[in-house]
């Protein structure tokens, strides 16, 4: 009971429309250093026969909490009241449950499909904390309760966006408490293998806590590689549907499809730079794989490598000036960085026998990539200051690492028993979550951007 | 006296002799030879046919065993063939001179170490076998290389047993 504090068990069954795909997100592991918080569950209003809301609001908050590692929500058993509205809190009880905060609100139905949802963070130990929010005067009633407010929501929402309203208001309720910007309310694409159908190979897109998956495209033959378009509305990925790789780009909205590259040879490792305007890729109609960068706007590629080993897996930093690829031209794979505008190459990483797929973190001082450390395969990052790697997780054979837009979190691709599936690991290794699927096998994840 | 003896012994000994063989040939259109079965050299002659025959049926087999298998399996993280599959190649090779057949060669790795250095991977096999069979003859368009990396294994294990059957190049005529 050192660090780990079992017992902390959530189990989210979700069943998707449109597909029947189902994820499982399952939380086995708190730590003790995680900040309590109270979330409470939300009263419900009506005026016609509903009398629930279509999904339960303050439990989305409270899982996406829970998932980050930084917050233990208090058992709903153990709650000593259950306010709506700030008048109806009693600081007291919360400053002897001895929470970092406490979430509260309601639901009322407006009209059939249609919600007003307020909701409020208040610090109990803090009389000044309303003081370092933006709640605009004469919003709230003035009674000192109110003095502690961090959050004050009021907002309408529709049948169809309450659940992602969910993960926006865990969003506010996180970057209030933590400083950093939220990214629950994002998406995961991915590729689930299910080889009891026609069309085996299957991409699909959903929320950050796996549900609502939709599934994008389909195919006999394999599917690789899924990479988000910085605004959010494309993906591009490696499809096999004509026989060989090739990188299709995929509009989300519209489905449209259209083929990048089908270049003899292999097409493969589509990244899109940070502005949006080229793809990074790896070609091998030059004789074997190189880095390339093609401009969207005119297809234009442009040679980055030349080098007669394997060079692949491009990740661009943040500022768009230069990119991390792997290579074996020094005999075993390791990640290299090149520059943009002059082409210099130099190594990366030292340690290990064999570094691959690495991506830059969120603020481009260090990158996270496969490690291969005692024959086992793990996720590493690496501090680009000072050389130092720190392996991150237990589970083996990890692979197709995506890091959260916020840089909070990093999910993969791992092998778990004789499955495999995803899982998720904090940026610091020190709480993870695996995703077991019951349909197939699930792989090559990719973590949206920002979406609003 | 004992000496006289003993030469017309033998001299009448050697005419006996000379008589029954000079008498040979009208014996033996009567007597069958043919029932009395074949000397000890014509069966061994024959055996030795047979072992031949048997020989050649059996390397026709081996042969034809080679060119049935289209797949070449590879080391840990290696594009090195083995020379165990030169033979097997050299024979694919020989075909597709003789007959002018087509062929994908399919690259493919096992699942550890990342998806996209793998397709590298299965490439590179793929590329190692497509060079054995330029030496042996084939023609440039001949030959289609393609890689599925780690995405299409012939096995789903993850143990070492599945993967030393998913590091494979596999040879497919068109």
């Amino acid at each position: 009971m050192k660090n780990v504090l079992m017992g902390f068990l959530m189990v989210l069954s979700l069943v998707s429309f449109n597909s029947r795909a189902e994820i499982e997100i399952v939380i086995t592991e708190g730590r003790d250093d995680a900040r309590p918080i109270a979330i409470v569950p939300f009263a419900f209003e009506s005026d016609s026969l509903v009398v629930a809301p279509p999904f339960d609001f303050a439990k989305i908050i409270a899982d996406d909490l829970a998932r980050s590692g930084k917050f233990k929500p208090t058992a709903i058993s153990d709650l000593p009241q259950r306010p709506a509205t700030v008048d109806q809190v009693d600081l007291s009880v919360w400053k002897q449950l001895s929470v970092d905060a406490v979430v509260y609100g309601m639901v009322r139905e407006k009209s059939p499909g249609t919600y007003q949802v307020s909701y409020d963070l208040i610090d109990p130990f803090n009389d000044k904390a309303i003081f370092d929010s933006d709640i605009e005067q004469g919003s709230y009633p003035l009674i000192p309760q109110s003095q502690h407010l961090m959050l004050l929501k009021d907002k309408i929402i529709g049948e169809n966006n309450f659940r992602w309203n969910a993960h926006v208001a865990a969003d506010e309720i996180y970057e209030a408490l933590t400083g950093e910007r939220g990214a629950f309310a994002t998406q995961i694409a991915y590729v689930e293998v299910d080889r009891s159908k026609a069309n085996p190979y299957q991409l699909f897109v959903a929320d950050s806590d796996g549900y609502g998956a939709q599934r994008i495209f389909s195919s006999r033959r394999p599917i690789m590689s899924p990479a988000w378009s910085p605004d959010g509305n494309q993906l591009a990925y490696v499809s096999f549907e004509n026989g060989r790789s090739e990188i299709i780009l995929q509009d989300l909205a519209q489905a449209q499809r259209n083929t990048l590259a089908s270049y003899k040879g292999f097409n493969s490792a589509p990244a899109w730079s940070p502005d949006g305007s080229k793809m990074a890729m790896v070609l091998s109609k030059d004789g074997n794989p190189e880095i390339y960068v093609m401009d969207l706007a005119t297809r234009n590629l442009k040679r980055l490598t030349r080098h007669y080993a394997i060079d692949t897996e491009p990740s661009w930093h943040p500022n768009g000036q230069s990119l991390v690829f792997t290579s074996d031209r020094g005999g075993r794979p390791q990640i290299y960085q090149v520059s943009l505008s002059n082409g210099d190459v130099k190594r990366v990483t030292f340690e290990g026998r064999y570094n691959a797929g690495a991506e830059f973190a969120p603020d481009g001082n260090s990158i996270v990539m496969v490690h291969q450390s005692n024959g086992n395969f793990h996720l590493a990052t690496q501090d680009l200051a000072n050389g130092n790697i720190n392996i991150l997780t237990k589970t083996n054979l990890d692979e197709s690492l995506s890091i959260a837009p916020n840089g909070s979190m990093i999910i993969y691709s791992t092998v778990n028993g004789r499955q495999k599936v995803l899982s998720s690991i904090s940026m610091d290794g020190r709480f993870g979550t695996p995703i077991p699927s019951t349909t197939g096998e699930v792989k090559a994840p990719a973590w949206s951007p920002f979406l609003m | 006296m004992k000496h006289l003896i003993k030469l017309i012994t033998l001299a009448l000994f050697a005419l006996v002799i000379s008589a029954c063989s000079t008498t040979k040939p009208s014996e033996s259109i009567d007597e069958p030879v043919v029932e009395t079965g074949p000397t000890a050299e014509e069966l061994e002659r024959q055996r030795a046919a047979e072992e031949a025959r048997r020989r050649a049926e059996a390397e026709a087999a081996r042969i034809q065993a080679l060119l049935d298998s289209n797949v070449v399996y590879f080391g840990y993280d290696q594009d090195v063939l083995d020379s165990e599959y030169t033979e097997m190649l050299q024979l694919h090779a020989d075909r597709m001179v003789k007959e002018n057949r087509s062929v994908t060669l399919e690259g493919h790795a096992d699942e550890r170490g990342t998806p996209e250095y793998n397709l590298a991977l299965g490439e590179r096999r793929a590329k190692a076998v497509a060079q054995l069979l330029r030496t042996f003859g084939v023609s440039d368009s001949q030959i289609e290389v393609v890689s599925f990396g780690e995405e299409s294994p012939a096995m789903a294990g993850h143990d070492e047993a599945s993967w030393a059957k998913n590091r494979r190049v596999e040879l497919n005529y068109k």
